[in-house]
């Protein structure tokens, strides 16, 4: 079961993001209150960065 | 944990619900995997890669997940899917084809080389039809057009585009259906389950929002779908249909790097998508 593991400030705004203890480098998460999507670039120690812009040949 | 190099790899920029349950699978059958990031991956032409010697591609953006593949398989890595099956899957008129050629059934699709061009195959195909560009998923961009002023005015947006590749139209017959479609996946030639994708838009997409409700997997579900994946040559695969109102079966698409989040919530415990990835991740390691 995943439980909040620690915060880290958004980049756009500086609002608390909660990160989940199962978290991996590469996900994203979304600010809770400006809803950028950042991205985890390391677990540990934890550090987020702007996600990447969704590209036209994105998808399945 | 085995000081030995992992024997599997994960190809993934972004890590979404199916990555991370897929790298959760492998941890779970114990096998040591390497999360490898494409944006950070160069492969030099001719020359060994001290990479895994299996590897699950998962990248979200098309070019970069077929070129990929492509580099990796140089080297003598497997890849799943191959890069033949990323090319195929990737292009809807590579995918179309495959289909009509293999005798499945798919709905009637014409490529035309200009917009202009698209007029013509639109009138010939009748409207509703349906405008799709080449390279794309989640319903992007895909345009119904009901009559030739509304083509017209669709292909003159499509010509004012900078991309060579978005003059090239490719226009299908729109197939009377339900408000939903349906999603069957197909991993090492097995149908693992299926979901009906329900959307009060004519876009069925569950990135458009649609819902998924599990759909039963009867034997010509199960066949076409199984085919359809082996037509395009896919290990794994997302393949999407339509049921018309008379119950006849046509295969839309088929998705090499398939995303299974709906599928597996209306699923439950029932089916387990990802591991089933997984196990056939690490057979084909040890194949």
């Amino acid at each position: 079961m995943s439980q909040t593991l620690t915060i880290t400030e958004c980049l756009e705004c500086d609002a608390a993001v909660p990160w989940e203890n199962d978290a991996r480098v590469g996900e994203i998460l979304e600010c809770p209150e400006c809803r950028t999507e950042l991205e985890v670039e390391s677990v540990e120690p934890p550090r987020l960065i702007l996600a990447p812009e969704v590209e036209e040949d994105w998808g399945e | 944990m085995s000081s030995a190099a992992p024997r599997l790899g994960v190809l993934a920029s972004r890590v979404r619900f199916e990555e991370k349950s897929i790298l959760a699978a492998l941890e779970r059958r114990g096998a040591a995997c390497l999360q490898i990031d494409p944006r950070a991956l160069s492969v030099r032409a001719g020359s060994p890669w001290a990479g895994p010697r299996t590897v699950l591609n998962r990248e979200v953006g098309h070019y970069r997940a077929l070129y990929a593949a492509s580099a990796l398989e140089s080297t003598g890595t497997k890849v799943l899917n191959t890069t033949a099956a990323t090319a195929v899957c990737g292009d809807k008129w590579q995918t179309s084809t495959a289909l009509v050629a293999r005798g499945l059934p798919t709905p009637e699709t014409t490529l035309a080389l200009t917009p202009e061009a698209a007029l013509e195959a639109l009138e010939q195909l009748g409207y509703p039809a349906v405008i799709k560009p080449l390279v794309g998923s989640w319903g992007r961009l895909v345009t119904r057009v009901t009559d030739p002023a509304m083509a017209a005015a669709v292909l003159e947006h499509l010509a004012a585009l900078p991309s060579p590749q978005s003059h090239i139209v490719y226009v299908q017959r729109e197939v009377a259906k339900a408000d939903r479609d349906i999603r069957v996946l197909v991993v090492g030639g097995r149908a693992v389950g299926a979901t009906y994708r329900r959307s009060d838009q004519w876009r069925t997409n569950v990135a458009r929002g649609a819902v998924s409700e599990r759909c039963p997997l009867d034997p010509d579900l199960t066949a076409l779908a199984v085919a359809a994946a082996d037509t395009v040559g896919a290990h794994i695969a997302g393949v999407d249909l339509l049921q018309d109102p008379d119950g006849r079966l046509t295969v839309l698409e088929v998705n090499d790097r398939v995303e299974f989040r709906g599928l597996q919530q209306s699923h439950g415990t029932d089916i387990d998508a990802a591991d089933a990835i997984a196990a056939l991740l690490i057979k084909e390691a040890q194949a």
